[in-house]
């Protein structure tokens, strides 16, 4: 049997609407990531001890376990405590949680390389330590780690073929499908990776330009 | 405890670091409008005099009394907090190395606080932004972000963002320090207008001839505690004590 890439338009809607999970998924679990990050962030560093503690056991569970395990246990462990999540929610859930602990080492650091001039200023204007943190402090941090934080987020897009462990029939496992049918998996899989390619493209040129937005108001 | 009828007053502020002790018993006065200088040689104590008169260095000991009102009074955590925050915005700063938000711009600078805090509105703060940058000479550059600013326009645009919240008292730490010479003067107008104005100032500073035209009254402060003061043209003519006359006779060899 040779190659014969004629017959990807036979399927081309399977693999688009593989595609179009892939890119809902990574989004969502990109922008939870992110609020996530900054929230994760300001709590390891400001909230009081008591508060500190949980979080500190999700940032343990997220970065000393594998994310394979970590949508397993969103997604089938906690149906026994009642919580029956959709797959796609249980994986943007772990996606954007496993991410977001990795974006709060970003932000945290940054924060702490603010200028503490810039605090200084804010309070003496009257503003309490929460506002200085929000207005001033955490735009400022956020900024500083947009392309570190980018790479996170091609790295979140690369581990959203994970959540096809859990039935999410995103862009790789539309291919494994499309392959049982047709026992073509080289014109296939080569595809999903032309997918991947573009969508990668689509988020770098989404980085640049919120890059250059903020950064001309640095 | 009896409200004391100056307004501003330090009673016997001391402060330590650690084992270092930065400030000896300092007491002082400041009536409404009054303008005074603060000179010294570098770590003698002036920026964390200035700074605990809005507590951002709080004092180890003594009180700091505004119009009437403990500034570094004794509350609980929570209470503190409020007090304080209400305290600041009456108490405007300007620092050496201006703090400006480097991601707004110096509208944004302006308008930040008084919309967060005096609850006006968009257009409120709108005139009130230019009202403040046309104060300060910047109004052209009101959508300029700091980085696009010469270091004498950021310090014009940090003055306008302090005018804005309408203090009572202007506390400014080196002005002009970190500015290149020909940038000072342009910065110095704009404190000489206050002054005009009658703002209340306490000025932190290392240029004797400003500090002469425009203050009431020059402290000298040496190793923590306040050396000498009077008006500038006795302090600055005919210091009467040796240190005085020895930081002012070396400042002299320095500038030449
Ligand atoms: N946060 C701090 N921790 C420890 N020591 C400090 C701190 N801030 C100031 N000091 C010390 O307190 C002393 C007085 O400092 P201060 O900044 O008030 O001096 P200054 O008169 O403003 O000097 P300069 O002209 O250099 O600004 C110095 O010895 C300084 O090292
Ligand atoms: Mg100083």
């Amino acid at each position: 049997m040779g190659l014969g890439f004629t017959i990807i338009p036979k399927y081309l809607d399977v693999i688009l609407l593989g595609c179009a999970w892939t890119i809902g998924i990574t989004l969502a679990a990109a922008i939870l990531s992110f609020i996530g990050g900054i929230l994760f962030a300001v709590i390891a560093l400001y909230a009081p001890w008591l508060i500190r503690q949980p979080f500190r056991l999700i940032e343990w569970l997220f970065m000393g376990t594998p994310l394979l395990l970590q949508l397993f246990l969103i997604y089938f462990g906690l149906v026994q405590i009642g919580i029956d999540l959709p797959a796609f929610v249980a994986g943007i859930i772990g996606l954007g949680l496993h991410f977001a602990v990795y974006n709060s080492e970003l932000i945290q650091t940054a924060i702490l390389s603010v200028d503490k001039g810039q605090m200084e200023a804010a309070r003496t204007l009257g503003l309490s330590r929460t506002e200085a943190l929000r207005k001033v402090v955490v735009p400022q941090a956020v900024r500083a780690v947009i392309p570190p934080i980018g790479n996170n987020m091609i790295a979140l897009l690369k581990d959203s073929a994970l959540v096809s462990v859990i039935g999410v029939s995103e862009l790789t496992l539309s291919a494994q499908r499309v392959i049982g049918r047709t026992y073509r998996p080289f014109e296939f899989y080569l595809m999903a990776a032309a997918c991947y390619y573009v969508i990668n493209l689509a988020m770098e040129w989404l980085q640049r330009k919120i890059e250059r937005r903020i950064s001309i108001s640095r | 405890m009896t409200d004391p009828s100056h307004f501003v007053e330090i009673r016997h502020a001391q402060k330590s670091f650690g084992a270092l002790e930065v400030l000896k018993d300092i007491s002082l006065t400041v009536e409404r409008g009054q303008i005074v200088g603060i000179i010294g040689s570098s770590g003698s104590g002036k920026s964390t005099l200035l700074r605990a008169i809005n507590d951002l260095d709080p004092l180890t000991g003594g009180e700091v009394w505004l119009d009437g009102v403990q500034v570094n009074q004794k509350l609980s955590h929570r209470k503190y907090e409020k007090h304080i925050n209400q305290m600041r915005q009456q108490v405007g700063m300007v620092f050496q190395h201006f703090n400006l938000f480097p991601h707004m711009t110096a509208r944004e600078n302006v308008t930040m606080a008084p919309l967060m805090l005096k609850g006006i509105s968009k257009e409120e703060a709108n005139t009130l932004a230019k009202e403040q940058l046309d104060k300060v000479g910047m109004l052209e550059r009101i959508d300029y972000y700091p980085s696009q600013l010469s270091g004498g326009q950021k310090q014009r645009v940090a003055i306008a963002r302090a005018l804005a919240m309408k203090p009572k008292l202007m506390l400014f730490d080196e002005a002009t320090s970190a500015l290149d010479p020909e940038l000072v003067e342009e910065v110095n107008l704009v404190m000489r207008k206050l002054a005009e104005e009658h703002m209340t100032m306490i000025i932190v500073t290392h240029e004797m001839d400003f500090a002469a035209s425009v203050c009431d009254r020059v402290l000298f402060m040496d190793q923590g505690v306040v050396v000498e003061e009077g008006p500038p043209d006795v302090l600055f003519r005919n210091p009467t004590q040796p240190r005085t006359r020895e930081f002012l006779r070396k400042h002299l060899e320095g500038a030449k």
